[in-house]
């Protein structure tokens, strides 16, 4: 579906993505995960045929996005970052007037617009104007919107961020039902949670560059330990005491509120904590995730 | 966005049919009033009002019969103006920058050349309906002198709207703060409504003067506007006339294109 081979992007001085090398097989679920401001963004662009590539190779349906940028853009669905929805319009309009750039016919898209008013949970608010629904009915619509041309490829950028649990939930379960109708899913994520959920394979990127690429087990299995210890003390003790119990982990990160310490018994390094005399105010004992791969990875946490 | 080609796909332009209706649909009840009211109120202040003081013979007034005959076509091409400047400024920053309309569009098969092309037909439709009722109301005054020459006239005052909104809709596509609008409207619309001859003949200028006020758009479109509807069609100058607005228009889509692709692309 998508094959990328040393893709760059320079805005100016600025090289936002650095040379990556990626591949998006039919029916699989993609991810690109990272801080704000890896490239995930830029990438995503450059997927949708709006962004010409400044550098490498970028073949996306199997056409050149320099030259059939308006065949590829009829083929896939992109729901950006930041929704691009007509205020004034009602909802069921927005649908039917964005089907209408696609070409297809007016009985049609009118049809397929009930559909996906049903499909994403928003039938009951067809003739409400989109100003007055909440973040999550807006997404869920974008998404809609995105699905009017029956898509092979659909792009989504950012598309919990700002959501509340439930709002995400909900959307996370659309997405869900597409993929298992056979869309093939690109999404950029710095939700870790979000990118276990949904993707089926992912890249981690870090600096307009691919730092890691696997499934995110499999990135788990290679970059992280099975658990990890939590330990929360006062305030400025993290990094002195670290050096008290590096011993008892396979590794430790000290972040500025607690320390991660690296096992793969959990319980069982907390009780050699305690068994050297000391008392952390909190401690939590979790399986590994992304964020941790990412920490190991690049040294930082996804989201600031 | 990938090639900058200035010609859209007229295919790809028709299908935002739909879109510029709905625009159309929400927001006609609130331009009627500047669109065909007030032209009437200016003709009524300046034509008739005024007019009826000023006491003079054609040779002053390029050949009109009174100086409502002489005021009215300047009226008429001052409002191309200003319909199409006000449907490129607000607009285009509104599509760009608050409702990001114009980045779902280009997700779209839809190229920037199409988006700007379909933008650009919406002017003029705006300038033709409310000029062409401008010229009808006007005809019933008795001021024009040539029906041949309104009709004329009614497809000139197209190309002086598009040869501002070429223009104004790639400065408007550069502007990061709707401030840059005021700046404009002060320094460019409003000098050109009051000193291009719309009001008074530009000889009445200084030289140096005159010749600037030869120099703007709209001079060459309120000239060309009166000698087709006063009957007094100076075949040369007609053709600068209409050369000057054809290219005008023409370099004006092109930077329209051009700026808005640059813009959407970061």
């Amino acid at each position: 579906m998508i094959r990328a081979t040393g893709l760059r992007k320079k805005y100016g001085d600025l090289e936002a993505v650095r040379g990556i090398d990626v591949e998006v097989r039919p029916g699989e679920s993609f991810g690109f995960l990272g801080p704000n401001g890896a490239g995930k963004s830029s990438t995503m662009r450059m997927i949708a045929a709006v962004s010409p590539p400044s550098g490498g190779e970028l073949s996306i349906l199997g056409m050149d996005p320099a030259v059939d940028g308006p065949s590829i853009r009829a083929r896939i669905g992109v729901c950006p970052q930041e929704d691009t929805l007509d205020n004034e319009l009602n909802v069921r309009d927005n649908l039917v007037v964005y089907g209408r750039y696609f070409g297809i016919p007016k009985a049609e898209v009118s049809s397929r617009a009930d559909e996906l008013l049903a499909f994403v949970q928003l039938t009951d608010k067809a003739k409400a104007k989109v100003e007055d629904l909440s973040g999550g009915m807006k997404r869920r619509l974008t998404i809609a919107r995105s699905l009017v041309n029956n898509p092979d490829l659909l792009l989504l950028d950012e598309p919990t961020t700002g959501l509340d649990p439930q709002a995400r939930h909900l959307l996370w379960d659309r997405l869900f039902r597409l993929k298992q109708q056979g869309v093939t899913l690109v999404l950029t994520t710095h939700y870790m949670d979000e990118a276990e959920q949904l993707c089926d394979r992912l890249v981690v990127m870090d600096g307009g560059l691919i730092v890691a690429e696997g499934s995110p087990l499999s990135l788990i299995q290679q970059h992280s330990t099975r658990e990890v210890a939590e330990l929360r003390f006062g305030v400025g003790e993290h990094e002195s005491l670290a050096t008290k119990v590096e011993d008892l982990a396979e590794r430790v990160e000290v972040l500025p509120d607690r320390l991660l310490l690296y096992t793969s018994d959990g319980e069982a390094t907390l009780a050699k904590v305690h068994e050297r005399g000391l008392d952390p105010v909190a401690v939590l004992v979790r399986r590994s995730t992304l964020e941790d791969v990412f920490l190991r990875l690049t040294g930082r946490t996804l989201v600031d | 966005m990938s090639t900058i080609s200035p010609l859209p796909s007229w295919t790809m332009v028709w299908r935002q049919t739909d879109y510029w209706t709905t625009v159309y649909k929400r927001t006609w009840k609130g331009t009627a009033i500047t669109s065909f009211v007030m032209p009437l109120f200016y003709v009524g202040a300046m034509g008739v009002l005024l007019g009826g003081f000023i006491d003079s013979g054609d040779a002053q007034l390029e050949g009109a019969a009174s100086y409502l005959a002489f005021v009215a076509p300047g009226l008429v091409a001052a409002h191309a103006m200003q319909t199409a400047t006000g449907e490129v400024t607000w607009p285009v920053m509104g599509m760009i920058k608050w409702h990001r309309t114009y980045y779902g569009m280009t997700a779209t098969p839809l190229a920037v050349a199409d988006v700007v092309a379909a933008h650009l037909m919406f002017v003029v439709f705006r300038v033709a309906t409310s000029c062409g009722v401008f010229l009808v109301v006007m005809s019933f005054f008795g001021v024009f002198e040539s029906v041949a020459g309104v009709l004329v006239a009614f497809f000139v005052q197209v190309l002086i709207g598009m040869s501002f909104a070429g223009i104004f809709f790639a400065y408007a596509a550069t502007l990061k703060s709707e401030a840059g609008f005021a700046v404009i409207y002060r320094l460019l619309v409003m000098p050109l409504f009051l000193f291009s001859g719309a009001f008074f003949p530009v000889a009445n200028l200084s030289a140096p003067l005159e010749l600037l006020a030869k120099l703007t758009p709209l001079w060459h479109g309120v000239d060309l506007t009166r000698m087709l509807v006063l009957d007094r069609v100076d075949g040369p100058l007609a053709l600068v006339h209409v050369a000057y607005l054809v290219v005008l228009s023409a370099v004006g889509w092109w930077l329209a294109v051009w700026r808005l692709d640059k813009r959407l692309e970061v």
